[in-house]
């Protein structure tokens, strides 16, 4: 029964709907298959993930995730089994692919955990209707529809109100809900005709419904047994990745909840599921909430939405929500394994067969990225929009909820946030957006009753309004009674953290939490133990709340705690917690106890066995002291903090640790100031004699008009402490520079904007070690866009391609001196420009950024070098010598292998913004392309990316007068490559001037058809080539258009001529290219 | 601001706020950790005599409605809560849980760590408390050092029915005629036999065997039910009478009574079983399921009958779930079939004990 080797698909790059839960969940796998003396085979493409370093699988691929390669990986690897269901959809879209290609019978691969008809009647539409109906399940009704006459037919059977769903779409428009026949008529005739192929759904529709998900699990004997249930604050309508949730329920009563998880277990024992499953359920709300049909006396209607037949985005939540780890558990169980034979490694005595209890409230907020996207549609529905989450844990809702929006790291939001409008009178947003929870807030300051929120938000339950009540209701205590220890104390109780209590009672945070000390207000810490205390568990794994019992009693031994990195949000992604969790390895490894602070329920670093403890926490001042000063007990030893490797949210704590006199190793806080202050830094590069390109840092308009005069245009503007490039322009006049010093200086809260003269080269990315003696440069990464795209934006190549031995010498250089310099130790990143130059000049090298801690690259280049980068890091932080570990000062030789690591975007998810690459970052996730050639790795990181033009397709080509020159060498390339020309009017003129063939294509407004974005909905380009002359004139252009419908109808494009012409190029010569594992790439 | 206490036997003090009456309210202090089904938990007569602590802090979200009620009262002594809900939300709700138990004279604590509370259970074992109202620390704690031992009282006598009656369908127009002895019946176990067309009637606990036998019962049910089964040998020795003559369905106290006429013995469990979320495993199948559980004694199988045999364990602890009879129509569970509140994974026990009454009743199977 046992196989003797198993592959594991993983998910991919980050985007929208996939996130770094997948990482945990293959991690958890892959230890798990280790547990069981099973060898693991793991392939995807994410480099920036835990499953893909060297030792957590036996082997490792990063390849793109296609069932070519993935035969080429069977065929070389011979695996007893296939492990579908841990890589998310994209893992068991290829595996039922690979069953149907008839690879896995070829080579006699057995499919673990649950069974591929399994999965086909959990995914097939009909199928799964047929199972619902063997079973007497209630089953959403709907039909459909080609005709309006069937539509209406379709209505009249269903019931009122149904929704009209048009099929294939973008974003969902052209559908709408009808509540009379009238209604139904216009809303499906325009359905119909929005639809491409003229196909509606015809569906009942439960808006305001209750939405209820049951995580739930079964073995091969058939015993199943529910994890954790949940329920979303946001009622049926917004998808469960937008909705915030909270586990367990609270609306449900026992006869609720046990018929839903009832049905939950008949279903997943119908299908024979054999792992994690998903069942999602709408649940009738109150009648007067929402009226329907039926007696409140009999057990309440359901429904059954949607099975998920594999770990998923909820199953992380669960697993984290409950300690049950539900991916490990999955691969136990696809092993043969059954639940009372795996041991619960919670509390080490007890069996997994057994359902988590628990006595706390956790809420789930999603992080929208909208605070990147502000011309996006911030509407949420059926399409998920979000890129991240947070979870909080405390023993009342109301303070669950606090620390969650605390976790969010939205510009410091908390729950007292309001839009300024919103006091003006402007109507409050209480449909579904990423802002109703605080337009629910504000609404209740200003006196809305709870029903009429009930009415208006079309069915948040009564219950979680009256809780929001109660958190108004001690706003208005902080606001209006004098701060005593009993007001205080339920303040806390209630979730208010103390700059926000300081804010009611206008105080100063710090005068807060000092009076928090002297009444002896402290939270504890509680266990998140599977079983509501019953037994002793061994779990590290804490909450804070404010209770009298602290079960987080200080441990012996020296620890230091690792500040992760929140929620997953564009500028900052998986990457950080690679970075994190391999902080906290290497801790353990150094004999310390690695002490974890995280609020993100979709990551490794969560994952209880993780670290020696895990504080599930928001990652704020407040929270980050009242946790050192737990472990530090009653003595005079506080742990020390390390903030290099959580991205911008732990290196932004350095400052606020500093001032509390609490110590941090590796870098200390001046010299992330000196990198970070751009007068410091500008001094200090001055000091090196190192350049820069000329700029100033400015606070007003006049100075920064001032400055760009002086320096010439085009200039880089940008806010300073921000991540990802949030609120970067190229700015090429000083109109432009109006506009955009506005909104940096929004961005920057205060802080300074910096404005820089853009120089136009190769941007080149070097990460370094440093003990304070010896720096350690493990490669140095070419981009292949120039300056100007967001180096999160950028595909970059390792080893440089068009460096010479000058430039690369000049960048070691630099790189030495600067990290010297600054005297950080652990982890740097530095940008430079690289400009052309003539022979026998020096190289023009430019420092652009420089930053004192761990970067987006950090697991590219680790893989890709084999340099144990964070390891080396926190070693060298702890004191120990680079030299001494058997490594040079200065480049780490070049490996014999070129890797490409393309950025990957989730536009198609988020309407109404801009795909154009500049130097504001909007990739959700990479994929690293590998072999021995730069061609054949260019060609497989476009591959995993989604980002290959077909052979002979059609690219529409839209040029702008700036790039034109240079595109001209890529246009000849692809007319010899034998790709068909489209082209927009200005450049098909170039083109035919080429005297080659192009088909011209009128513009969108011109009125005739096929237009550029016709012939891009209609299917007849398969890719797109789009410069923009400047984006900024908006949605009104065509360039606008023409993305938005590359990124709807998911074919590449390409926004800037560099990508392209990589592309090209790698693709016209399609070199056979290799399948190896990371370890033999690496050497 | 703190107007009650929990105090408990070993000295430890937990201040809170009243919720539900005033006054003072002594009892076994227990925890259980389902989270949902407050209300079943309430009138659940098993707790008679107890404390009860529910270990899910938000308590009352839901509501109250009467219609989910498993008996006539609220049957534990006093309520310990983290949070018992001001603005409950429920389309069935009728009450806050507040009012129901001030309504009814139950004094109740909540903003009460009942985690420590539970830990300090686990680690030391159920003992003695009070919720009080009236009392300080020293006056109470004083108080309980007198209380009587609760497994020296025979908690059953306080919970059983006076008088026989029959439940819903009358004898003879149900497709079996069940006898129950009553030692503190959830109202589910009723429900749940009327919907296998059982007409039951119920007979107080000191029922003699002769009198259960006189009404020809196809089948007896052995109902759940607070206290120490020690206190109860007069009716493990009717139990006895009855084995073997009848089919007979024994559940929690039921199947205590039943083992212990098997010459099994009892012991008191630390802190007892009391939650939704119990792994009971079938000794014959090996299958698992997961079972609503309440009970804080379980069976010593070292002395049973050899006709008897363990039927289902305990994965937590490996305790005794369940006996059987080899030959003889007999099943007991240690759980709770009728969950209320709980998982409802163990109807089928009462599928089984129709079809062990059709079989005696020579196969005939309607």
């Amino acid at each position: 029964m046992k196989p003797a080797s198993v592959l594991i698909i993983g998910s991919g790059p980050i985007i929208i709907g996939q996130a770094a839960e997948f990482d945990y969940a293959g991690t958890q796998a892959c230890k798990a298959m280790r547990e069981e003396g099973v060898r693991s085979i793991l392939v995807n493409s994410n480099p920036a993930t835990i499953m893909t370093d060297l030792d957590v699988a036996d082997a490792v691929y990063v390849e793109p995730l296609t069932v070519a390669v993935l035969e080429r990986i069977i065929a070389r690897e011979r695996p007893e089994g296939l492990l579908p269901t841990l890589g998310g959809q994209t893992g068991l879209n290829l595996a039922v692919e690979l069953a149907k290609a008839g690879i896995l019978e070829k080579y006699n691969v057995r499919l673990l955990g649950t069974p591929l008809e399994a999965i086909r009647r959990a995914e097939d539409r009909e199928l799964f209707r047929d199972m619902l109906a063997k079973l007497g399940e209630p089953v959403l009704e709907s039909e459909i529809c080609v005709t309006l006459d069937e539509c209406v037919a379709a209505a009249e059977k269903i019931g009122l109100p149904v929704v009209v769903r048009p099929a294939y779409t973008l974003g969902g428009t052209g559908g709408g809900m009808a509540f009379t026949m009238e209604q139904l008529r216009t809303v499906a005739a325009g359905g119909l005709a929005a639809s491409p192929i003229t196909q509606v759904l015809v569906e009942k529709n439960l808006l305001g419904w209750k939405e209820v998900e049951y995580e739930v699990m079964r073995d091969g004997g058939g015993n199943c047994i529910t994890i954790c249930n949940m329920e979303n604050f946001d009622p049926m309508g917004v998808h469960t990745g937008d909705s915030i949730v909270v586990a367990p329920s609270q609306t449900l009563s026992d006869k609720d909840y046990q018929m839903l998880r009832s049905a939950a277990l008949r279903i997943i024992d119908e299908l024979g599921i054999e792992g994690g499953c998903n069942v999602q359920f709408s649940l009738a709300p109150r009648k007067d909430v929402r009226d329907w049909q039926g007696d409140p006396n009999e057990p309440l209607p359901y429904h059954v939405i949607e099975v998920n037949p594999r770990v998923s985005r909820s199953s992380a939540l669960a697993s984290k929500a409950t300690g049950y780890p539900i991916a490990r558990v999955a691969a136990k169980i696809a092993c043969g394994k059954r639940l009372h034979e795996i041991s619960n490694a919670v509390t080490r005595k007890t069996t997994a067969a057994f359902e988590p209890a628990l006595d706390y409230c956790v809420v789930k907020i999603p992080r929208w990225p909208f605070d990147k996207f502000a011309l996006g549609d911030r509407t949420l529905g059926t399409q998920m929009k979000a890129t991240g989450e947070v979870m909080a844990i405390d023993r009342s809702f109301e303070a669950a909820l606090n620390k969650a929006v605390r976790s969010l790291e939205v510009g410091g939001r908390s729950l007292l946030w309001e839009k300024p409008e919103w006091r003006t009178g402007a109507p409050l947003p209480l449909h579904a957006t990423d802002e109703r929870l605080w337009a629910l807030m504000a609404a209740l300051r200003q006196g809305a009753e709870t029903m009429d929120l009930a009415h208006q938000t079309n069915g948040v339950d009564p219950w979680f309004i009256e809780r929001l009540r109660n958190i108004v209701a001690m706003e208005k205590r902080l606001l209006t009674e004098p701060l005593l220890p009993d007001l205080l104390r339920a303040a806390k109780r209630h979730g208010f953290s103390d700059e926000m209590v300081g804010q009611l009672a206008d105080r100063l945070p710090e005068q807060i939490r000092a009076q928090r000390h002297e009444w002896g207000i402290r939270p504890v810490y509680k266990m998140v133990d599977t079983c509501a205390a019953e037994f002793d568990a061994a779990t590290p794994y804490f909450y804070s709340t404010y209770e009298t019992e602290n079960e987080a009693t200080p441990e012996s031994g020296a620890g230091a705690v690792v500040i992760g990195s929140g929620p997953i949000r564009i500028g900052q992604g998986i990457e950080f917690d690679y970075a994190s969790v391999h902080a906290a390895w290497a801790l353990q490894t150094a004999g310390l106890r690695s002490i974890m602070v995280n609020s993100n329920p979709e990551t490794v670093s969560t994952d209880f066995d993780t670290s020696d403890r895990l504080y599930f926490e928001p990652l704020d001042e407040e929270s980050i002291r009242d946790i050192i000063e737990n472990e530090g007990g009653d003595g005079d030893e506080l742990p020390a903090s390390i903030v290099q490797f959580g991205g911008q949210t732990a290196i932004n704590l350095a400052g606020p640790l500093r001032r509390a006199g609490l110590p941090i190793i590796g870098s200390s806080a001046e010299s992330i100031d000196t990198a970070e202050d751009r007068r410091l830094f500008e001094r200090f590069l001055q000091g090196l004699g190192i350049p820069q390109p000329p700029g100033a840092a400015i606070m007003d308009i006049e100075e920064a008009m001032k400055t760009a005069q002086a320096i010439g245009y085009p200039v880089l503007v940008r806010p300073s402490y921000v991540l990802g490039g949030r609120a970067m322009e190229i700015v090429q006049n000083a109109t432009e520079l109006v506009t955009f010093v506005a909104a940096a200086a929004e961005a920057a809260q205060g802080k300074p904007i910096l404005i820089d003269k853009f120089l136009e080269g190769s941007e080149v990315e070097v990460d370094a070690i440093c003990d304070g003696e010896t720096v350690l440069i493990p490669g140095i990464m070419e981009h292949i866009e120039r300056a100007g795209v967001h180096s999160g934006d950028s595909m970059a190549v390792y080893p440089p391609v068009h460096l010479d031995a000058d430039e690369r010498q000049t960048i070691v250089d630099y790189t030495r001196r600067i990290v010297l310099g600054l005297g950080a130790i652990g982890l740097t990143n530095i940008q430079y420009v690289v400009l052309p130059r003539k022979e026998g000049e020096p190289a023009r090298v430019f420092v652009l950024e420089v930053n004192p801690r761990a970067s987006r690259t950090v697991p590219f280049l680790s893989k890709v070098t084999g340099v144990p980068m964070v390891q080396l890091a926190v070693s060298a932080m702890l004191g120990r010598k680079l030299k001494d570990q058997g490594y040079p000062d200065g480049a780490w030789p070049e490996r014999n292998l070129v890797a490409v690591k393309a950025p990957v975007f989730s536009m198609s998810k988020l309407t109404g913004v801009d795909t154009y690459l500049g130097p504001e970052m909007k990739s959700t996730g990479e994929v690293m392309g590998i072999d021995r050639t730069f061609e054949a790795a260019v060609a497989k990181a476009l591959i995993a990316a989604d980002m290959a033009l077909k052979p002979n397709a059609a690219i529409l080509l839209s040029i702008s007068d700036r790039t034109k020159t240079d595109a001209l060498p890529l246009i000849r390339l692809l007319s010899e490559a034998g790709y068909r020309l489209y082209a927009t009017e200005g450049t098909s003129t170039m083109i035919e001037a080429l005297g080659l063939e192009v088909t011209s294509v009128t513009k969108r407004l011109s009125g005739s058809h096929p237009n550029v974005v016709d012939v891009i909905m209609e299917g007849t380009v398969q890719g797109v080539i789009n410069t923009s002359e400047n984006r900024y004139t908006g949605s009104l252009r065509d360039g606008f258009h023409i993305r938005r419908a590359a990124a709807e109808k998911r074919i590449p494009c390409f926004t800037s001529i560099d990508t392209a012409r990589a592309a090209i190029q790698a693709l016209a010569n399609p070199s056979e290219y290799e399948v190896e594992t990371l370890r033999e790439y690496v050497g | 601001m703190s107007d009650a206490l929990l105090v408990l036997a070993d000295g430890s003090v937990f201040p809170g706020q009243s919720v539900g009456a005033q006054g003072t309210a002594d009892g076994e202090v227990v925890f259980n950790t389902s989270m949902t089904g407050y209300q079943e938990m309430l009138t659940d007569p098993s707790y008679a005599g107890q404390l009860l602590t529910l270990t899910y802090p938000l308590i009352g979200n839901y509501g109250m409605d009467e219609r989910v009620e498993e008996s006539s009262r609220i049957q534990p002594a006093g309520l310990i809560v983290r949070e018992a809900a001001v603005a409950p939300s429920h389309i069935r709700s009728h009450r806050t849980l507040r009012d129901y138990l001030a309504e009814r004279g139950v004094v109740a604590i909540e903003g009460v760590d009942t985690r420590a509370v539970t830990r300090r259970i686990r680690q030391h074992g159920v003992m003695p408390g009070t919720i009080t109202t009236a009392e300080t620390v020293e006056e109470a704690l004083a108080r309980l050092r007198k209380l009587a031992d609760y497994d020296g009282v025979n908690w059953v006598e306080t919970v059983t029915t006076d008088r026989v009656f029959d439940w819903s369908i009358p004898p003879g127009e149900g497709r079996y005629r069940v006898a129950l002895l009553d030692g503190g019946v959830k109202r589910n176990i009723l429900r749940s036999l009327e919907s296998r067309r059982c007409s039951v009637r119920v007979f107080p606990a000191e029922t003699p065997a002769e009198d259960l036998l006189r009404m020809h019962p196809d089948g007896i049910v052995l109902s759940p039910g607070p206290g120490d089964p020690r206190q109860l040998d007069g009716m493990a020795g009717e139990v006895g009478k009855l084995i073997g003559k009848v089919p007979v369905l024994g559940i929690c106290l039921g199947h205590q009574l039943a083992a212990r006429a098997l010459g099994a013995g009892t012991f008191k469990l630390p802190f007892g079983h009391r939650g939704g979320n119990h792994p009971v495993q079938d000794t014959l199948t090996g299958h698992v399921t997961i079972t609503a559980q309440n009970h804080g004694y379980a069976v010593d199988p070292d002395h049973l009958d050899p006709a008897a045999y363990v039927s289902h364990i305990n994965l937590n602890d490996q305790t005794v779930e369940g006996i059987a009879l080899k030959t003889e129509p007999l099943m007991t569970i240690q759980y709770h079939s009728e969950a209320c509140p709980g998982p409802l994974d163990n109807a089928y026990i009462f599928d089984r004990f129709v079809e062990m009454i059709a079989t005696v009743r020579g196969g005939v199977s309607a």
